[in-house]
């Protein structure tokens, strides 16, 4: 039979404070064990909380990001479990009135068709510690510096149809958050952590299945692998005849495959109420429109102003439209070179294949945004060709300076003096009579394909530094 | 039979029962939940008590609070927000220190595997 993937994502998005959402500790990635955990985090008695105001303030930018309607009184609720790594015995999580509600926003697929997934609803909570299972003596060890650090629950709809739509919605998000600058994004440190809802049902049908729950996947590449995975895995039970159970599952990435958690002795059941500590939060207009005010242009907004402006093509666009850093610094090249095209070109091609061979970020990216558009019109005033510039790339990428150093320093202006150029293809064509022979014998066709010898030792001969049209024009005139 | 869900403590519409009866083995199993023990012996009676508490809850379950919106918290009040400041120091000697068991800076507990 034929199925059709039904995918929700549940997104836990750490968010860029500096300190905790409920108590003053510091959020800092990797510090040593317990050193980032105060008196509240520990839930020492008689503790209490109190709401960080950038939190909230970073979850009302990601609900006007999505178009959605901000709970403009939002209430926290108690989540009960017992859990080592959460040491109240509950988490304060939103419940029944989250901070962002419905909302939508567009993603691409590979193809360069969009597609707009709905987001239910987004809300705050704060994270728990780790556990460290290895052996301490047979016990667990537990560190809780990552306890209370605010997170953003996103809660998508089941709107997604297959891996790769999960993947370009979670690389949307990431692009979404890190614009807003909310997140470092950061996927290795956990600062996003997906949960994947999954499940299949008759092509056609209008009623979901039953659906399992992955737990905990952390990476674009794994998300993948995991919703692979777990399609064969629930459509070989279903071909079979049987059913798929309602559990929540972890995938082993050494394993490539998704496995059973060990069900506890009593199913989850949160007892969810509203949280005694924390008063409401009331969000007013004034509130709202001031972060409205101050939104920076977003990644889909962006896509659409380099096609319409720049006329890129919707691939390219999603590329360089994909971080902030990126886009502007394709902007400025396009700006130091007035080329955009090219510009979107080369910062794609040489200086992301670059980047990506020496493993460096953009930030850290040794050519400037001024430096690679000097280059470029460099090539654009036919001083030097395509060729000769990816050296003075190179050159640029050592540190050499500007592209007009680096060709006067090598002398590798590209030679355009028509006497200069004539003397040299006079020279090929006198030290050729066997190829000048076969050309002048053959047809229109065969020539234009013979014509490369010339141009070829022609270039040799300058080293690369003829004007290509030029010698193709003089060679074109003098063979005859 | 009765599920503690919020909706009941917020005072919005609620199928109302002649009668909460409460089960005993839901009685374990909450207790389960709430990691309290409760000796074989105590759960009939244990069960009999919270029966007549929810026989109070019963009454007021009859009041129509249709047009009520529901209570958050008692106090007339909205949160107060703290500016994102990194307040606290690193205290962690002082709190190991009465921690029945630590070992390179972590808390040590029993054995938990998922």
């Amino acid at each position: 039979m034929q199925w059709e993937t039904v995918i929700g994502l549940e997104v836990h998005l750490q968010l860029a404070t500096r300190s905790k959402i409920f108590s003053g500790s510091p959020t800092t990635f990797g510090a040593e064990p317990n050193t980032q955990a105060s008196a509240v985090d520990l839930a020492m008695p008689g503790m209490l909380p109190v709401l960080n105001a950038e939190a909230v303030r970073y979850a009302v930018m990601f609900g006007l990001g999505i178009g959605a309607e901000i709970g403009r009184r939002s209430v926290f609720d108690r989540k009960n479990y017992f859990y080592p790594d959460l040491p109240k015995g509950y988490q304060i999580s939103q419940f029944e009135a989250p901070i962002v509600g419905r909302g939508s926003f567009e993603i691409q697929l590979e193809d360069g068709s969009t597609r707009s997934i709905g987001i239910t609803r987004a809300h705050l909570e704060e994270d728990a510690g780790k556990s460290l299972h290895e052996d301490f003596h047979g016990q667990t060890g537990i560190d809780l510096n990552r306890a209370g650090t605010p997170l953003l629950e996103i809660v998508s709809e089941p709107d997604l149809r297959s891996a790769a739509e999960a993947v370009a919605y979670l690389k949307a998000l990431h692009s979404l958050v890190t614009y807003l600058g909310i997140s470092d994004g950061n996927m290795a440190e956990g600062s996003m952590r997906c949960d994947i809802n999954l499940s299949l049902r008759p092509a056609g049908s209008d009623t979901l299945g039953t659906r399992a729950e992955i737990k905990n996947v952390n990476s674009f590449r794994f998300v993948e692998k995991a919703i692979r995975h777990e399609i064969d895995r629930q459509a070989d039970i279903l071909e079979d005849g049987g059913q798929v159970v309602q559990e929540t599952r972890l995938y082993d990435a050494d394993l490539d495959e998704t496995r059973s958690m060990r069900s506890k002795e009593v199913a989850n059941d949160y007892r969810y109420f509203p949280e005694p500590d924390l008063l409401p939060v009331v969000i007013d207009e004034a509130f709202i429109e001031e972060i409205r005010a101050g939104l920076p242009e977003l990644p889909v907004e962006k896509r659409h102003r380099f096609i319409a402006q720049y006329g890129l093509s919707a691939y390219d666009a999603n590329v360089l439209a994909d971080s902030r850093d990126l886009a502007d610094y394709f902007e400025a090249v396009a700006a130091a070179c007035g080329d955009a095209k090219i510009a979107a070109n080369w910062v794609q091609v040489e200086l992301l294949g670059q980047l990506n061979r020496s493993e460096l970020a953009l930030a850290e990216c040794p050519v400037a945004a001024t430096q690679l558009g000097g280059l470029i019109a460099r090539i654009l005033d036919d001083s030097i060709s395509g060729k000769i510039a990816k050296q003075v790339f190179e050159a640029m990428w050592q540190g050499e300076g500007s592209a007009d150093d680096i060709i006067a320093a090598r002398g590798l202006r590209q030679v355009s003096d028509s006497g200069a150029l004539e003397s040299m293809v006079d020279q090929v064509i006198a030290a050729s009579a066997a190829q000048v022979e076969q050309y002048l014998a053959a047809d229109p066709d065969r020539r234009k394909k013979l014509v490369g010898f010339f141009v070829g030792q022609v270039m040799k001969l300058s080293k690369g530094q003829a004007n290509p049209q030029m010698v193709n024009e003089l060679l074109a005139k003098k063979l005859v | 039979m009765i599920t503690l869900r919020p909706r009941c403590l917020l005072g919005q519409r609620f199928p109302v029962q002649k009668t909460m009866a409460i089960e005993q083995d839901e009685i374990e199993k909450i207790a389960a939940l709430a990691r309290i023990r409760i000796e074989p012996a105590q759960v009939g009676q244990v069960t009999r008590r919270i029966t007549e508490i929810l026989r109070m809850v019963d009454q007021l379950q009859a009041v129509d609070t249709s047009d009520i919106e529901p209570m958050a918290n008692p106090l007339d009040a909205t949160a107060l927000l703290r500016a994102d400041e990194v307040t606290e120091v690193n205290r962690r000697e002082a709190f190991q220190a009465i921690a029945p068991a630590v070992e390179n800076g972590l808390y040590l507990v029993p054995k938990v595997i998922e």
